[in-house]
């Protein structure tokens, strides 16, 4: 029939031109290359850490140097995760943790992360290698000329050798799990430096309510000072994440998460180490604040569309009676 | 003197026809507007549009209840407010985003049908060029519309277009900081935008409209092979009920009644996308706040400009702008290039055949040569060969429709 074969070639151009502005332009433009113009694959490994892409990294930039260190870095992490871990000799261990992580106070450009559910929304591979060296398993080494700046640097001397760490990660992944809701796991993992204005949550977590203005200001005071310590120790004030799940696809919401480097080379944020489920978590949150409507448009849609089949039917009977009698 | 009958019914049929010819209306514009039976579906696509627009005013109308035109609170206004506290604010927007983003698919759908089936000519020009003016009032709208979410990609898009107005190596940079009310887009821009979008350029497009509509009254609408129909003959035979030997049809109910099936089948489509498919119309970099010391990696505009843009974009600045000049106003000429004497569609008129789908291709090659990232040279040189073709095109029409033979009636 004419009128089915215009309207294919109709559905044909526009699919056409769709494939080749949205897809394809995309695909072209996110593109990474090496040095020598081979395209750079980013994917998801699964939020599972063993050092490869890291690994690959210094191949690409050629430094034998670091591919050697980074290599058995990263072995002597896989190491330490075949060890079996002693939760109740990790406890004396994590008290020295909570020094820090428990002060709620900045220290170094951060305020140093709640670790109440760091067994659950992190993962195994990652507590071990971010004991070990936090620059290098954060992938952010490139920053400090000894590692043992990183704010966290002094965890070396705390936690002396494989075992102590293998003990303090059983200890977290036994006692430190629980149920774990998107919000707590957002402002576990992200809060210090990402506020969420939609969310009303800045760098210092929930705005409580004050009676007098002149409180509330001195509260917003606060937070500016921490925001410029964040901006001081990142370079600039790491954006706020209130619609970010609209603004970047999943897939490079979910390499850049794993791996930030992958995504943004030479960026300051360092890799977060969230598990698979401590992902799934973060992002519910994400998608609360930046996209609301998402489960009220899965309830809406069919109902639209239904009543859209019903109209066309009806209108097609109407149109079949008029012109029944034409030729 | 007019009669005016005492006993008529206030707002009855005779009351009302009495007053502003009700019977008349109904006659010219409806029951005995005749439309050729000689159609297909694409005749439907002028009603469609109609109806979009229809539904991007209604949609309009419920965003401009809580949009916010101030550079402080635009962003925060369409993606808190509408997106999160406004119940069913989010349907409207994303309505509102997938109904401007196909309204130009259409838009352009309705515009190559006319250049097929030759709709364009012997009596049917100003049809054509009224419809011209509906596209560039379109297009005005779609852009000041764009610059109100104010986002990464409504900030640098606007600094793009305005800075187009400095004519090159012209530096009138005065005209684009008259244009913006500011060196760079801020506030005194926004707000100019703002009432663009919600006053003025509607207004214009309305008028077109019926401008677009009256053009075609007369005339006719074109029909599937270009037919020149006797319509007094035909519109006899058909009030004697010969409706098998008449070759037109009433627009309503007969036409309408294809036109609302037509509707249908696009709304069915036009939902999908807006529910589970609409990210295309709603580009990820204008979810990031405009911030003028941070310009994006790729700025490009959407899709419905690209090919345009694509003619800037190859060659030097000068050259460039006098290509898109050029390019902006092209088809405005159509009704006077194409010099053949035939009314028919394209697959009879030979060479105008092959013209018609090397401009389609392209114009699709355009399309997606503007989005793609310029500095990959393949890209680039399959850019500027496709630029410099598009702009052989208008010569080529003459050269082709001069030498066009006369198709013979009934041939």
């Amino acid at each position: 029939m004419r009128e089915l074969k215009i309207f294919a070639i109709v559905a044909f151009f526009s699919l056409l031109t769709y494939y080749l502005v949205e897809p394809y332009a995309h695909h072209e433009m996110h593109k990474k290359v090496d040095t020598e113009g081979n395209e750079i694959h980013s994917e998801s490994h699964g939020f599972k850490y063993d050092g490869k892409p890291d690994i690959a990294e210094a191949h690409r930039a050629k430094n034998k140097a670091l591919v050697e260190s980074k290599t058995a870095f990263w072995a002597d992490v896989a190491k330490i995760g075949q060890l079996k871990g002693n939760a109740s000799a990790g406890q004396s261990h994590f008290a020295s943790c909570a020094g820090c992580h428990d002060a709620n106070v900045n220290m170094g450009g951060v305020i140093p992360p709640v670790l109440d559910h760091a067994g659950a929304i992190y993962d195994k591979n990652y507590l071990i290698a971010l004991i070990k060296d936090p620059a290098i398993a954060s992938n952010i080494d490139h920053k400090y000329k000894d590692t043992g700046n990183h704010p966290m640097g002094a965890i070396k001397f705390m936690m002396p050798d494989d075992q102590s760490i293998a003990d303090v990660v059983a200890y977290m992944l036994e006692h430190k799990a629980g149920e774990v809701t998107p919000k707590e796991a957002y402002e576990e993992a992200c809060m210090r430096c990402h506020a969420v204005r939609y969310g009303k949550l800045p760098q210092l977590g929930d705005t409580p309510k004050f009676k007098h203005e002149k409180d509330s200001l001195a509260h917003k005071i606060k937070v500016i000072e921490e925001q410029d310590r964040v901006k001081a120790y990142m370079g600039k004030l790491p954006p706020d994440l209130s619609i970010m799940i609209r603004a970047r696809s999943e897939h490079f919401m979910k390499t850049f998460v794993e791996n930030p480097q992958s995504q943004l080379a030479g960026t300051s944020m360092p890799r977060v180490g969230l598990s698979a489920e401590g992902y799934e978590k973060v992002e519910a949150y994400m998608v609360s604040t930046g996209d609301p409507s998402k489960a009220k448009r899965e309830a809406v849609g069919p109902w639209v569309i239904l009543f859209f089949v019903i109209f066309t039917i009806l209108a097609y009977l109407w149109k079949k009676s008029q012109w029944k009698d034409l030729h | 003197m007019a009669h005016f009958d005492d006993k008529a019914m206030p707002f009855g049929n005779k009351w009302m026809d009495e007053r502003i010819g009700l019977n008349t209306l109904k006659r010219v514009l409806n029951t005995e507007y005749w439309i050729p039976k000689d159609i297909n579906f694409l005749w439907a696509m002028g009603m469609v549009l109609a109806a979009t627009f229809g539904i991007l005013v209604v949609s309009g109308i419920f965003l401009l209840m809580y949009y916010k035109p101030d550079v402080n609170l635009a962003f925060d206004s369409v993606n808190y407010t509408i997106m999160s506290e406004v119940g069913y604010g989010w349907f409207w927007r994303h309505i509102h985003g997938v109904g401007a983003s196909i309204v130009f698919l259409i838009i352009y759908i309705h515009m190559f049908t006319g250049i097929y089936y030759g709709s364009y000519k012997r009596g049917r020009e100003l049809i054509w060029l009224s419809g011209m003016g509906l596209f560039v009032a379109f297009s005005a709208e779609a852009f000041s519309g764009y610059m109100l979410p104010w986002g990464q990609m409504s900030y640098w898009a606007g600094m793009v277009i305005t800075n187009l107005f400095s004519g090159g190596s012209l530096e009138a940079y005065g005209l684009v900081e008259w244009i913006r009310g500011d060196y760079v887009p801020g506030d005194a821009y926004l707000t100019r935008f703002f009432m663009l979008h919600v006053l003025l350029i509607p207004l214009a497009i309305i008028g077109l409209i019926v401008l677009h509509f009256g053009t075609l009254r007369l005339p006719h609408v074109n029909n599937q092979e270009g037919a020149d129909i006797d319509y007094k003959e035909s519109a006899e035979l058909w009030k004697a009920g010969k409706k098998k030997e008449s070759k037109v049809i009433p627009f309503s109910p007969v036409f309408l009644s294809k036109d609302l099936f037509v509707m249908g089948v696009y709304f069915i489509i036009f939902f999908y996308l807006v529910f589970y498919n609409f990210e295309f119309s709603m580009d990820p970099v204008n979810f990031d706040p405009a911030d003028g010391l941070k310009t994006p990696a790729h700025i490009y505009p959407e899709w419905y400009f690209l090919w345009s843009y694509e003619i800037l974009r190859p060659f030097s600045k000068d050259i460039g702008l006098i290509a898109f000049g050029i390019a902006q106003i092209a088809f405005v000429f159509l009704p006077f290039a194409d010099r053949s004497p035939n009314v028919a569609p394209a697959h009879k008129r030979g060479l105008f055949n092959i013209w018609f789908w090397v401009l389609l291709i392209d114009m699709i090659v355009l399309t997606a040569m503007g989005k793609l990232p310029p500095t990959d040279p393949v890209f680039a040189m399959i850019g500027l060969v496709s630029a410099v073709l598009f702009l052989a095109m208008g010569p080529l029409l003459v050269l082709i429709t001069m030498f066009e033979k006369k198709i013979e009636k009934g041939a």
